[in-house]
C-alpha cells in the first residue's frame, strides 16, 4: 500500500503548480483553471488524511471526506460567479487580461 | 508505492503542468480535464468511491464544460499574446520556495497512518445529514445566492434597472 506521505507530497506538488499558474498567467480564464488545480490539491490532502488517520478531537475518521464534498460545492459556486464576472469584463472592456483591470488602482 | 499510484500521480502532475505552461487556452482546458480525471483515480486508490464519482461528474463534466463555454464566449485574438506576464520567473521562484517548504514539512515528519480504508456509504450519508446538517443547508443557500448573483452580473441590462 502507498504510505500517506506520498499522497501529501503529490498534493503539495499540485498546489505549487496551481500557485505558479495564478501568479504567472494574465488571462482570467487560465487563472480560474489554476485555482481549480489548487482546490483539487487540497481535496487530495483532505481525503488521504481522512482514509489513513483515526479521528481526533470530536472528529470521526471520515469527516475529511464530507469537508471535501463541501469544498467541491463551494468551488462550483465560485466558478459560476467567476465566469459571470469574466463575461461582464469582456463585454465592458473588450479584454480578459487581468493586467488591464486597473480601474480601482491609484 | 504501487505502480498505479505512480501512473496516476504522473498524469495528474503532467496535466497540471500543461495547464500552467501551454499557450493555447483550449489545450489548457483539455490538460485540466486529464488532471482532474487522474485525481478521480487517486480517490479510487484511497477507497473513496463516492468522491471519485462526484469528481468525474462535477469536475470532469460540469466545470470543464463551463470553462470551455467561457473560452468560447470570450474568444479574442489576444489569447496567445496574454498567456504569461513579465513576472513569471519571480512566480516560479516563489512557487518553488513554497514547494520546498511544504515538501520538507511533509517529508521530515511523516504521519503514522494505518492502511487506507473508508466507511460504508450509508455511514457517510448518515453523518452528512445528521452531524453536518447545518453546513449542508448553508451550502445550499450559498449555491442559491451564487446562482442569483451570477445571473444578475452576467445579464445584459436592457429592459431593467440592472
Amino acid at each position: 500500500m502507498t504510505p500517506l506521505v506520498y499522497f501529501q507530497l503529490l498534493s503539495a506538488a499540485l498546489f505549487v503548480i496551481g500557485l505558479y499558474g495564478v501568479m504567472a498567467r494574465r488571462s482570467a480564464v487560465l487563472i480560474i483553471m489554476s485555482i481549480e488545480l489548487m482546490l483539487n490539491a487540497v481535496n487530495i490532502n483532505l481525503i488521504a488524511a481522512a482514509s489513513h488517520l483515526e479521528g481526533i478531537g470530536g472528529f470521526v475518521n471520515f469527516d475529511g471526506q464530507i469537508i471535501a464534498i463541501f469544498v467541491i460545492t463551494i468551488a462550483a459556486a465560485e466558478l459560476g460567479l467567476a465566469i459571470a464576472i469574466i463575461l461582464r469584463m469582456h463585454r465592458n472592456r473588450g479584454t480578459v487580461d487581468v493586467d488591464e483591470m486597473n480601474l480601482m488602482k491609484w | 508505492m504501487t505502480w498505479l499510484f505512480v501512473v496516476l500521480a504522473a498524469s495528474t502532475l503532467l496535466g497540471g503542468l500543461g495547464v500552467v505552461l501551454t499557450r493555447n487556452v483550449v489545450h489548457a482546458a483539455l490538460f485540466l480535464l486529464i488532471s482532474l480525471v487522474s485525481v478521480a483515480g487517486i480517490y479510487l486508490i484511497l477507497f473513496t468511491e463516492f468522491l471519485a464519482l462526484v469528481q468525474v461528474l462535477i469536475y470532469g463534466g460540469a466545470i470543464i464544460i463551463v470553462l470551455v463555454f467561457a473560452i468560447m464566449l470570450t474568444r479574442t485574438s489576444e489569447y496567445p499574446r496574454i498567456s504569461d506576464n513579465r513576472q513569471w520567473p519571480l512566480a516560479a521562484v516563489a512557487a518553488l520556495a513554497l514547494g520546498v517548504v511544504l515538501g520538507t514539512a511533509f517529508w521530515t515528519n511523516p504521519p503514522t497512518g494505518t492502511t487506507a480504508q473508508s466507511p460504508e456509504f450509508t455511514e457517510l450519508a448518515n453523518s452528512l445529514f445528521t452531524r453536518w446538517a447545518i453546513p449542508f443547508e448553508v451550502a445550499s443557500l450559498v449555491l442559491l445566492v451564487a446562482l442569483i448573483g451570477a445571473i444578475i452580473i452576467a445579464r445584459t441590462g436592457n429592459g431593467g434597472e440592472g
